[in-house]
């Protein structure tokens, strides 16, 4: 069953640290993303560009309204996923609790998949 | 036998046995339900089974079967068929294994389902399905930390039958007899778990004084006010020899510790022959393992009993600083009782008068009431 992991972080933590404590960061992500590749769990996974290049489209009195800036304005922001292929909740749970942004006070949004078959 | 009692008592048994042997909680709802509706059909006639849960559980598998046949014909897609073969095959013992309740009660107790809703097991049923929620008994540290989890449910379950939070009515017996059931299942699934034991010997205590802990008129009857010829000494009997069981924990746990204290409410022939030492020695114990403010309270009327209400009101008057009891009324009613003791019955009023804004249960509303109509004249 696959499992997305929805990364929030605090945008500005990031923001405020010093190029080499982003590089060890980086350097934490690139392990962990090696790690599940090699056990088989990766499925997909990428970092997403800060939420100030968001743009939302909604419908707005029938009509396609596009706005800067992501869905919600809140202190945690959606900063990147992974998608994970894992036997049940709690092996994806524990998959999670390694992503290295859950050291850093970020939170992790762990939702299974729905499997929709479709006509090849 | 009577179909009814024995649904009442195997129900949970045997659902959670086709949850395993099924995996699909809805599914194996629906089973168990249609071969309830089988030996209603057939047991009057035919005379009930010699192993009547076995009867039910091969009848329900059977019926789910038939079920998933159904559902495949209609929608053929490759997991239900795979289901279907793997059930038709498996020479599944039919038998209700005591280790499925256990597998359901701590995969309903997973740290992914709200707290809220975990009484409810309807309503945690479509995300253990939807999320996948493994069905089983966690192991190592996961293990310690669920059961805590589970014991805490239980607790949960006998409280609101103990002091139903709302409605007209104090007690729900059917609540404290459902928990009790669970925890005697607990003890004897985890033999080595002293804490099972003292929430077990803890909740029997309390029972025990069920019945004289309300009037004829449905109103809460103060511990030293009840007619203790009423309390059920075999429930009392059996909850000691547990305590003692489980104290044997290194250290003893929290549930032990409270089970410990009603032990010696329960051994005191009156209420004058309390053993109020002891008790607020087991008051510190508890309050060292759990530093609550609802603790420290119990603490504070323990040391009033023992050493005087002027001991005790030092420590609600400590309490009351931190503000941290400010809205509950029992804190309200216990120092209005040291006020009064204290031959201070005007203050002791307006703390009567502050706990009728608080309390939300109509029989605790009316106890207040009458404390307030006894208080001596003048004030």
């Amino acid at each position: 069953m696959r499992y997305i992991c929805l990364i929030y972080d605090d945008e500005s933590t990031f923001a405020k640290m010093s190029e080499a404590e982003g590089a060890k960061v980086m350097q934490e992500y690139m392990q962990f993303t090696d790690g599940i590749v090699k056990s088989g769990h990766h499925r997909a996974g990428d970092p997403l560009q800060p939420s100030t290049t968001a743009t939302t489209i909604r419908t707005k009195n029938g009509k396609v309204v596009t706005t800067d800036g992501p869905f919600v304005e809140t202190k945690e922001q959606l900063g990147g996923f992974y998608i994970v292929e894992a036997a049940n909740l709690d092996e994806a749970l524990k998959i999670a609790g390694r992503i290295p942004s859950v050291r850093y006070g970020g939170a992790i949004e762990v939702r299974p998949i729905m499997e929709i078959p479709r006509a090849r | 036998m009577e179909i009814g009692d024995f649904y009442d008592r195997e129900y949970g048994r045997i659902l959670a046995t086709l949850i395993r042997l099924v995996r699909d909680f809805d599914l194996a709802e629906e089973s168990v339900q249609d071969a309830f509706a089988a030996a209603l059909e057939q047991w009057p006639a035919e005379g009930a089974p010699r192993n009547p849960a076995a009867w039910i559980v091969s009848t329900a598998r059977h019926k789910a079967v038939d079920r998933l046949r159904r559902r495949a014909l209609l929608d053929k897609r490759r997991g239900e068929i795979e289901s279907l073969a793997r059930l038709d095959l498996e020479r599944a013992e039919d038998v209700a294994e005591p280790e499925d309740c256990l597998r359901l009660i701590f995969t309903c107790c997973h740290p992914a389902l709200a707290p809220e809703a975990q009484v409810a097991l309807t309503l945690r049923k479509a995300k253990i399905r939807d999320a996948r929620i493994p069905y089983r008994v966690p192991e190592g540290a996961d293990y310690a930390e669920r059961l805590d989890a589970v014991l805490a449910v239980v607790y949960l379950v006998f409280n609101e039958g103990y002091t139903a939070s709302f409605g007209e009515r104090l007690v729900r017996a059917e609540l404290c007899a459902e928990a009790i059931r669970l925890a005697r299942m607990l003890v004897e699934l985890l033999p080595a778990s002293t804490e099972a034991r003292g929430l077990l010997a803890l909740m029997l205590l309390h029972d025990a004084r069920r019945e004289a802990r309300v009037d004829a008129n449905g109103d809460l009857v103060r511990l030293e006010d009840q007619d203790r010829s009423r309390w059920d000494r075999a429930r009392i009997a059996e909850g000691i020899a547990l305590v003692e069981a489980a104290l044997r924990g290194r250290p003893p746990g929290p549930y032990a510790v409270q089970a410990a204290i009603a032990a010696v409410h329960a051994e005191a022939t009156d209420a004058a022959a309390t053993d109020w030492r002891q008790i607020a020695a087991l008051y510190s114990v508890l309050l060292r393992l759990q530093p609550t403010p609802v603790i420290e309270l119990n603490h504070a009327v323990a040391v009033s009993m023992a050493d005087g209400p002027e001991h005790g009101l030092r420590i609600l008057d400590r309490l009351e600083a931190r503000e941290e009891l400010a809205t509950y009324h029992l804190f309200r009613v216990a120092r209005a009782e040291l006020l009064l003791r204290l031959g201070r019955p005007a203050e002791a009023a307006q703390e009567y008068e502050r706990a009728l804004g608080l309390a939300a249960n109509e029989s605790e509303r009316r106890h207040i009431h009458k404390r307030l109509a006894e208080l001596p004249s003048g004030s």
